[in-house]
């Protein structure tokens, strides 16, 4: 990356003394764009007869009783995609040969990287199984500005707000309905805006109907693919303005990890 | 005639809840063969294999030749009653608090004479009877003198209701209500006179048909239940815990894999999940409340009913992890019935063959209809036993695994199911 006039004037130090300042002082505002981990929050649904991804469950090992007198803490178990999560390209068999493709060789600055929110929320709530357009994103850049390479490309529906894990998921007979990308959008942010990556509210980055897509779930085949990563069931993706928030998102770091539940958050400054 | 059982009164809250004392429960290990038939709902005596005399009480030897050759034989029971008596004063506490009681002498045709408890509606004697074997609370066999034709509300009968666990006006949890065999349980209790139905549903977005059917019972309430999740069962068992009179845990995970025919460990630990540690997690929220009220009125608790296999017995190797952890459920249940057992709750296992369900499609017939299995349940709580064997190729199974398990497993092995 180039660095801009004014970067190459400041220190490094002052650059992160402002941050620490601003973050302080609340210029800048840290925004979690995480769900909370409960046994409650759905997992995705595949047919019964393939392998499932483990819901997120917990135990008590002690809390400050005959079991461990003076303290408290939990055993947990979940899947690498469950609940807010990151899908590395490894996820998926497009990407499978590339470099660096696991969680754990992903390099680490792409966890810090700038984010633009697309807004889809009444196309969203008018048709469940609304599918983002280039349409969507030329006019979100023309408002807002051309989404820049290495940014996240978040969709925004407020699907998250569907608090009700029925309503979030949102089945009937013939499968999932919930909001994603379709074909030539994801093309077009792969291919035309190099972006890092794609993020949803819902519980995939792909459409509820996205297997009847073509290909197949195209935002999984072309992100990862192309090296990009995944972002799923995020909230609060309404606090966060069209552009210019920072989102910090390293999952853990699991060996040949296809993807990891995570802590996303987003810097936020007051005049963005 | 037996008085129909009317609802009961509400419980009067300011009373204390009456506690369970078992009657007497001693037996010798020559007399358990009268419990081990009767768990299974048959009446069995001794018989001389050297001079066919039929025996009671159990004994090591033949009171008429002293053989030891004696083998448990199943008795109709039919036999004249010789006098009877109504107790009015019981130094024993179970007794003392149920009294008036009646008792009987009865002389049965297969030669023995036995005291009985009395069915009230037996005439005075002398009066031909039919006496049957069942377990009492503290689930030992007794022997019951029934008329030889019974009124239709015979069940209802108080002595008879303190042996069984009929779900009458009584409060049931069914822990999962999305599959068939669970809709059609519910169907039973409902038929059979609960007076509350809870049906536990697991990850409510994934819509199985059937569901708004059942819910539309008057008698039918919907209660989120996740066995996988101990949160989701601690909570139910807050919400209705102190209420719940019979537990039916049906919830299972069925796959059709061996060791080599899936890779990974993920579908087993999925079954594990469900049949056995969720009958653990299960057993440890709704066990206390039921113990605390096994004596509580009309409709005290009563019984746990847990959906077991067949292929619990012996491993079935092409369902061969879910025969494992039916395997470990079964032992599990052991452990209940044995916790549950001093305070008067009845654990009834079933061991059904194939059931006809989406996860025996490729079996061929016989398999267990969904309605068959819930019958076999409700007549199991009406009957007082403690394990059934519901359908031809359980009994067979059964009868097989009896005969040698040795050979049954050789069988199973090479897919003689």
């Amino acid at each position: 990356m180039t660095p801009t006039t004014n970067s190459e004037l400041m220190s490094t130090a002052a650059i992160l003394g402002g941050l620490v300042q601003a973050l302080a002082s609340n210029r800048i505002r840290v925004i979690d764009l995480t769900q909370t981990l409960t046994p409650e929050f759905p997992q995705i649904a595949l047919p019964p007869e393939m392998g499932q991804c483990w819901p997120f469950r917990i135990e008590e090992v002690s809390k400050y009783d005959e079991r461990g007198p003076s303290w408290y803490w939990n055993n947990f178990s979940c899947g690498e995609h469950t609940g807010t999560h990151f899908d590395a390209p490894i996820h998926w068999i497009s990407g499978r040969n590339l470099a660096n493709n696991s969680v754990d060789t992903i390099p680490v600055q792409h966890f810090v990287a700038p984010a633009c929110v697309i807004d889809c929320t009444s196309e969203a709530s008018a048709n469940p199984d609304y599918l983002l357009t280039i349409a969507d994103i030329e006019r979100h850049e023309a408002n807002h500005g051309r989404i820049p390479k290495g940014a996240w490309a978040l969709m925004r529906t407020d699907w998250s707000k569907r608090h009700d894990p029925e309503a979030y998921q949102n089945f009937d007979e013939t499968g999932q309905h919930t909001p994603g990308p379709g074909t030539e959008a994801v093309r077009f942010l792969v291919e035309q805006r190099e972006v890092l990556g794609f993020g949803s509210e819902a519980i995939g980055t792909d459409a509820g109907q996205g297997y009847h897509l073509r290909p197949p779930y195209p935002c999984h085949y072309y992100m990862h693919g192309a090296g990009r990563y995944g972002l799923q069931c995020l909230t609060n993706l309404d606090l966060l303005p069209p552009t210019g928030a920072v989102l910090i998102c390293p999952p853990l770091k699991i060996e040949k990890g296809s993807g990891s539940p995570l802590r996303v958050l987003a810097l936020v400054g007051q005049d963005t | 005639m037996t008085m129909p059982m009317m609802h009961p009164k509400r419980k009067n809250p300011v009373l204390r809840t009456q506690q369970m004392n078992l009657p007497p429960g001693a037996r010798g290990r020559v007399a358990l063969g009268i419990t081990t038939a009767a768990a299974e709902g048959r009446f069995e005596l001794q018989t001389c294999a050297d001079c066919g005399a039929v025996q009671y009480p159990p004994r090591e030897t033949c009171h008429k030749c002293l053989s030891p050759r004696l083998n448990w034989r199943e008795q109709g029971g039919e036999g004249l009653l010789l006098g009877s008596t109504t107790l009015h004063h019981s130094n024993d506490l179970f007794f003392r608090e149920r009294l008036p009681w009646q008792l009987g002498l009865v002389h049965l045709d297969a030669g023995p004479t036995v005291m009985v408890h009395l069915h009230g509606e037996v005439g005075a004697a002398p009066a031909r009877v039919r006496v049957g074997a069942r377990l009492d609370r503290a689930g030992q066999a007794v022997l019951i003198g029934f008329p030889n034709e019974g009124s239709a509300h015979m069940a209802d009968d108080k002595m008879l209701r303190e042996m069984t666990s009929d779900p009458k006006f009584r409060k049931v949890l069914v822990t999962d209500g999305k599959t068939e065999v669970g809709q059609a349980i519910v169907r039973a209790l409902v038929k059979a006179g609960a007076d509350i139905v809870w049906v536990g549903h697991a990850e409510p977005w994934k819509k199985m048909g059937g569901l708004d059917d059942i819910s539309a019972l008057p008698q039918v309430t919907l209660v989120p239940l996740d066995l996988t999740n101990g949160r989701s069962v601690t909570e139910l068992a807050g919400a209705i815990g102190g209420k719940v009179d019979i537990v039916i845990n049906n919830a299972e995970v069925h796959r059709n894999f061996g060791i080599a025919s899936r890779r990974g460990t993920d579908v087993a630990k999925a079954e594990m999940d469900i049949n056995y540690f969720g009958l653990l997690r299960l057993a440890q929220e709704f066990g206390p409340a039921l113990k605390g009220r096994s004596a509580d009125g009309a409709t005290n608790a009563t019984a746990w009913v847990n959906l077991l296999s067949i292929y619990a017995l012996s491993n079935f190797p092409p369902h061969g992890t879910f025969s494992a952890s039916k395997a470990a459920a079964h032992s599990l249940a052991q452990c209940l019935r044995a916790e549950m057992r001093p305070a008067g709750i009845r654990v009834i296992n079933l061991f059904p063959g194939p059931i006809d369900d989406e996860w025996n499609q490729q079996m061929p017939p016989p398999k267990l209809a969904p309605a068959t299995l819930a019958s076999a349940i409700v007549k199991a709580l009406r009957d007082g036993v403690e394990d059934i064997y519901p359908g031809d190729v359980a009994e067979e199974w059964l009868e097989r695994w009896r005969d040698n398990p040795k050979v049954l497993e050789r069988e199973l092995a090479h897919g003689g199911g």
